[in-house]
């Protein structure tokens, strides 16, 4: 078991040291908190709205996540296989589990991390009126749930190919669906020959409700069990892929 | 410590690796020889788990792969080809990186990765990125990442590839000296390496194994194998060749070089199943003596091992196309 953790950890520590070493984690972080407050302010019209909550703010976030989770998540995978080091790290005595555990928490330390740099907006809207906070508190839970269910499918896509280019984009389109599965045009799509049953699970697999309801302050276990069941599955698929792709 | 019995593997319709078994015990160093494309690399990548096995087992110090990997993989260090390596990291992060999956962690894992750089020589280079490494240095980390828990079992693919021949002595004596205590197998084509430092040989060619020795019995499997060659001075070829043949047990005589001031030739002896080494160049000792030639060169040929790779492994083709 001491085993298990110290393979995790070890894992989860060169991952992050690798965001870090190079610059993509700091482009990252940049661009992330320059359109956070640009979305908020300027599409969002924070001020407009007259309200101290943070809608506005969260309202893009799966937008903004859509683009960049998988610019880090895309190299995870494609990048081992590229270089061939997957086969230096599966002939190590570590589970194929434990490597992609230790990756995903690794992502998932990073995108806390740069969810947390947005502290400032939450100081704005004290600042400016008083807010309920713990609808801001299940608005960020809801935010970072989102970022990292689209870290897990990220990395999904990218242990299905060593080009990181054919990952990203891959993995843009599953998470542009996610977002827009509720979406009308979308379900429309299915209403006319599909049974209901058929609309309706196209349309449970919306990630946008399940985010607005934590935004405001619900935290509901069927949002919950959404988010997880849809990381375990991507975590649960690479998992797969690695195993049987490992040749090629 | 290695047992590989009765290896099989398909890339779809292509049989790359054929019904190899072989075992590998403690103190010896395994020279795993093959034409590119033979299967050398597919065997090793099942030895060390990173492929599955199709058919047959194989078990490192009594676990098997398949149904043990983590066991089997923790005996194990292994050199991949062509050496890849974190380029981000530094050479001792990654040293560190690698110390920790392999369970050593505090005052252990120092010593340990401070001891791999040592004896790999990666002082100069400890603290630069791997990826502004030169090939030298990116191989000798990756060996040193192969060796830096002291496995017992070693599987070392191409370990003397793109270096330069200090490097290829260094690493060389680095494989011997570790050879007493450890099951090593490396896999090559330079056939001076087996010379150099195998205990035992097998060639694979088209997945199958075609020959498994020691090095001196292949050797022995040359043509030229317990062949004389003798220079001389103030001696004509003619008359060289006509007193040498003369001789109980010689085949034929072949001239190698001739000139105003020597002549020199290759005796070739009967092939009779008997051991005329010793014998055949006393007797052309005794024949130039007698005639007044001056010896300044008389050795046994052993015979060489790519004579007897190029036969075993070219002659195979041919059958493969009839």
């Amino acid at each position: 078991m001491s085993g298990t953790v110290s393979n995790i950890s070890a894992v989860t520590k060169k991952e992050l040291y690798s965001y870090f070493v190079s610059p993509v984690a700091y482009v990252f972080m940049i661009i992330f908190l320059i359109l956070t407050g640009f979305f908020t302010f300027m599409l969002g019209g924070f001020f407009q709205r007259n309200e101290a909550n943070l809608a506005s703010f969260f309202l893009w976030h799966p937008w903004l996540y859509m683009f960049l989770v998988p610019s880090v998540g895309m190299r995870v995978w494609s990048e081992e296989r590229r270089s061939g080091t997957l086969e230096l790290l599966f002939t190590l005595p570590i589970t194929a589990w434990q490597a992609i555990l230790g990756k995903f928490i690794a992502g998932c330390v990073f995108l806390f991390l740069c969810l947390s740099l947005t502290f400032p907006m939450v100081l704005t809207v004290n600042h400016l009126g008083d807010p309920d906070m713990g609808a801001i508190l299940c608005g960020y839970i809801g935010s970072f749930l989102v970022a990292i269910t689209f870290l897990a499918i990220s990395g999904l896509t990218s242990s299905l190919t060593r080009n990181q280019v054919i990952s990203f984009i891959i993995s843009l389109v599953l998470c542009l669906l996610l977002i827009l599965a509720g979406w009308p045009p979308i379900t429309d799509l299915f209403v006319k020959w599909a049974p209901i049953w058929v609309v309706d699970f196209v349309a449970a697999c919306s990630i946008i409700p399940h985010f607005e309801g934590l935004q405001r302050g619900v935290i509901d276990s069927r949002d919950i069990v959404y988010y997880l069941s849809l990381i375990i599955f991507s975590l649960f698929s690479t998992s797969v892929v690695l195993r049987s792709r490992k040749t090629s | 410590m290695i047992k590989v019995e009765n290896l099989n593997k398909w890339f779809g319709p292509n049989h790359a690796v054929n019904g190899v078994s072989f075992n590998v015990n403690k103190g010896e160093v395994l020279g795993f020889l093959g034409p590119n494309g033979a299967g050398k690399s597919t065997t090793m990548r099942m030895i060390t788990g990173f492929i599955p096995v199709d058919e047959g087992s194989i078990t490192i110090g009594g676990f098997d792969i398949d149904e043990d990997p983590i066991k089997a993989k923790s005996l194990m260090g292994y050199l991949p080809e062509n050496a890849p390596a974190y380029s981000d990291m530094t050479v001792t992060a990654f040293l560190r990186f690698i110390a920790s999956l392999r369970g050593l962690s505090g005052s252990d894992r120092t010593i340990a990765v401070e001891k791999v750089i040592e004896t790999c020589f990666l002082q100069a280079v400890r603290h630069q990125p791997i990826e502004t490494l030169s090939k030298g240095f990116l191989h000798r980390t990756c060996f040193a990442q192969s060796i830096i828990h002291d496995p017992e079992v070693l599987i070392l693919d191409e370990p003397t590839d793109g270096l330069d021949p200090n490097q290829k002595y260094e690493v060389r004596n680095l494989i011997k000296r570790m050879s007493e205590r450890k099951a090593i197998i490396l896999s090559t084509h330079i056939l001076e390496e087996v010379d150099a430092v195998c205990s035992k040989v097998i060639i694979i060619n088209n997945g199958k194994l075609v020959a498994d020795g020691l090095p001196t019995e292949l050797k022995k499997r040359s043509a030229m194998a317990d062949s004389v060659i003798v220079k001389l001075n103030n001696a004509k070829y003619d008359d060289v060749s006509s007193r040498l043949e003369g001789i109980d047990g010689v085949d034929s005589v072949m001239c190698l070089i001739e000139n105003e001031y020597f002549c020199s030739a290759r005796v070739i002896p009967k092939k009779t199943g008997e051991n005329y080494q010793n014998g055949l160049a006393e007797k052309i000792y005794h024949e130039a003596n007698d005639a007044g030639w001056e010896i300044c060169e008389l050795k046994t040929d052993e015979g060489r091992l790519d004579d007897v790779f190029r036969s075993i492994t070219t002659s195979d083709v041919s059958e493969g196309t009839k």
